[in-house]
């Protein structure tokens, strides 16, 4: 079981309030994101769920128990940091043995978890090795194994992939994701990259200086975003937001209109612009167009085998279907 | 051009440094060479540095006199002791201020190392009183508690730099992990630590060892330590110099011998976080 339930939590550091009072239910087995711009809180948010923060009012409840005033220890949760934060001078048996000592678990039981998760997460061949002779992405393995052997109520994430290169990324993406379905337990997952938090997420929260703006699944937010912030935040390359008699044509202050939503032609269409810089990336084809009024540059994705180059002239034309309406408070219109 | 001026000045270095050395060593070496004069060559004018005839006599008459044994192990407890029970202390204070720091733990260890510049003897009649009291006078054990006193300022300053560089993202990976503030100290900052906490160790264990103030004034015969023993034959009349200097010699011998095993370790650990 892993049920958390945040209610009224505030968290102030000095006069400086950084979460103001929020309320947050996350259910077990989901995959939760925590995901906004650095800054925005999500790691503080984290921090209190994990008790390594205390909260300044409000209650955190695990499994419909008060767990406000816990030790982290308590809280049955197990957490994966950025640096991994293994224990140096350790093997790498003791420190995903370490969690179980701590519990004083039996020698017998301690061996059979530590062989599982040392073949679930491939790191057999490495038991005996200092965390310094690994590479990033196994001492990452060895982070989430000694997360794994514990059986927590929840795992708690802290960015744990930005220290990794590209590559390496995607594919400890789809390993922890795996995870989640293999486990089916709760996890958090705080990250600033919208990406992993659109391919790995069950729900996504995203949090702007402490506060929530909108939690839904992946496609909700992406579908339909509560504001400008949220469809600006989320899909890649970000939504274009128009402003000014573009924008009144449709009754709204602000349009945004998805680069992907765009057809792109070069004798007809709704706007006419300038190609700016085109990348093309084979699958498809990213235009920056100049000289659409409200928008400067307004971002076009195309199909790969579009033909065009800078300073071309182009028509441009938005699916209407796909069309965000944003009032002056930005909020938007159903 | 610049290769000559650049080799010019490793040279320069290499006789400043040497020069330096041999001035800061000369002492010991000469009390080492007197330690095998007779007393008549050790004052001779103009003294004699090498050609003389090489005797054990002083030597021998120092273990004659004083029971050398008593005095080395009482130097052995007292800077042993005084250094762990630091060290005992020590930890937890420095952990916790380098890891929960508070707005005014900048200023308590400044004020900590500030007692360091108050002259000894300032206090001396006040502790004088509390050791009669308390029976401590001329016992291994007081002069412990003393010593110790007199160097946790700097115990708990050295550790609070090296805990300083230990990343707090692994104790709260502890603390995830169950671990209670002792596991935590035990299994995790400890042995992280090692290289700085035997560096301050083995520091600490050196100014221990050479403390005379404390233990000329606190001790008289049963917890005397080697300071006590290299005094005993000092003279006002400045006689006597060559058993003077054997006395020093087998002194200073053990942490010598000490000191230059366990370089390598010292350098590292002074220079710890120094240097990334």
């Amino acid at each position: 079981m892993g049920r958390i339930q945040l209610k009224q939590v505030k968290k102030a550091f000095g006069d400086v309030v950084v979460i103001p009072p929020l309320d947050l239910v996350i259910d077990d087995g989901e995959f939760v994101v925590f995901v906004g711009p650095s800054g925005c809180g999500k790691s503080t948010l984290l921090r209190l769920i994990a008790g390594l923060e205390d909260t300044t009012s409000g209650n955190i409840e695990i499994d419909g128990k008060d767990a406000t005033g816990l030790p982290p220890a308590k809280r049955g949760l197990a957490m994966v940091f950025q640096s991994y934060a293994l224990y140096p001078h350790m093997s790498v048996r003791k420190n995903i043995a370490f969690p179980m000592k701590m519990a004083k678990m039996p020698q017998e039981e301690q061996e059979k978890r530590i062989a599982n998760a040392a073949a679930a997460l491939n790191l057999t061949d490495y038991l005996d090795r200092r965390p310094g002779q690994l590479s990033g992405g196994q001492r990452q393995r060895v982070a989430i194994g000694r997360a794994i052997v514990r059986e927590p109520a929840a795992f708690l994430f802290d960015e744990p992939l930005s220290n990794l290169d590209a590559a390496l990324r995607v594919g400890m993406r789809m390993e922890i994701s795996e995870l989640h379905k293999k486990l089916d337990t709760t996890m958090i997952y705080v990250t600033h990259d919208q990406v992993e938090a659109m391919t790995m997420a069950d729900k996504i929260v995203v949090l702007r200086a402490g506060v929530i703006e909108q939690v839904g699944s992946p496609l909700e937010l992406y579908r339909a975003p509560r504001n400008k912030f949220v469809g600006g935040f989320i899909g890649s390359p970000k939504m274009n937001q128009l402003e000014g008699p573009e924008a009144a044509k449709h009754g709204a202050t602000t349009i945004g209109i998805r680069p992907e939503h765009i057809s792109i032609s070069k004798t007809e269409g709704d706007w006419q612009g300038t190609v700016g810089v085109a990348e093309h990336l084979g699958s498809d084809t990213f235009m920056h167009i100049h000289g659409i009024p409200g928008c400067d540059p307004l971002t076009v994705r195309a199909g790969g085998e579009v033909d065009v180059k800078h300073g071309d002239t182009v028509y441009l034309t938005p699916q209407l279907e796909h069309l965000h309406k944003f009032d002056a408070q930005g909020l938007r219109i159903a | 051009m610049a290769r000559a001026v650049t080799n010019n000045r490793k040279i320069l270095n290499t006789v400043a440094a040497w020069t330096i050395g041999i001035l800061i060593f000369f002492p010991i070496l000469w009390t080492f060479l007197t330690s095998f004069k007779t007393e008549a060559t050790a004052i001779a004018d103009p003294p004699v540095v090498l050609f003389f005839d090489w005797t054990l006599q002083n030597y021998t008459d120092v273990m004659e006199r004083s029971n050398y044994g008593l005095f080395l192990w009482n130097s052995i407890f007292i800077a042993g002791g005084s250094t762990l029970l630091g060290l005992i202390i020590a930890i937890p204070a420095a952990w916790s201020m380098a890891f929960v720091p508070s707005r005014r733990t900048k200023d308590i260890l400044l004020w900590m190392l500030s007692t360091k510049m108050l002259p000894a003897v300032g206090v001396l009649y006040p502790i004088y009183l509390i050791f009669i009291k308390l029976g401590l006078l001329d016992t291994k054990f007081g002069l412990t508690i003393v010593l110790m006193l007199i160097n946790l300022p700097i115990i708990v300053w050295m550790l609070y730099t090296y805990f300083r560089e230990i990343p707090g993202e692994i104790l709260e990976a502890s603390r995830m992990d169950g671990a209670s503030l002792k596991d935590e100290l035990l299994y995790v900052l400890t042995p992280m630590a090692v290289p700085g906490i035997a560096s301050t160790l083995l520091l600490n264990f050196i100014l221990a060892w050479n403390e005379a103030f404390w233990t000329l004034n606190l001790t008289a015969a049963k917890a005397a330590p080697l300071t006590a023993f290299i005094a005993s034959y000092s003279s006002p009349e400045g006689l006597f110099y060559a058993k003077l200097s054997a006395a020093s010699t087998m002194a200073i011998a053990p942490i010598l011998i000490m000191g230059w095993f366990s370089q390598k370790q010292l350098v590292r650990g002074l220079t710890f976080g120094a240097v990334k």
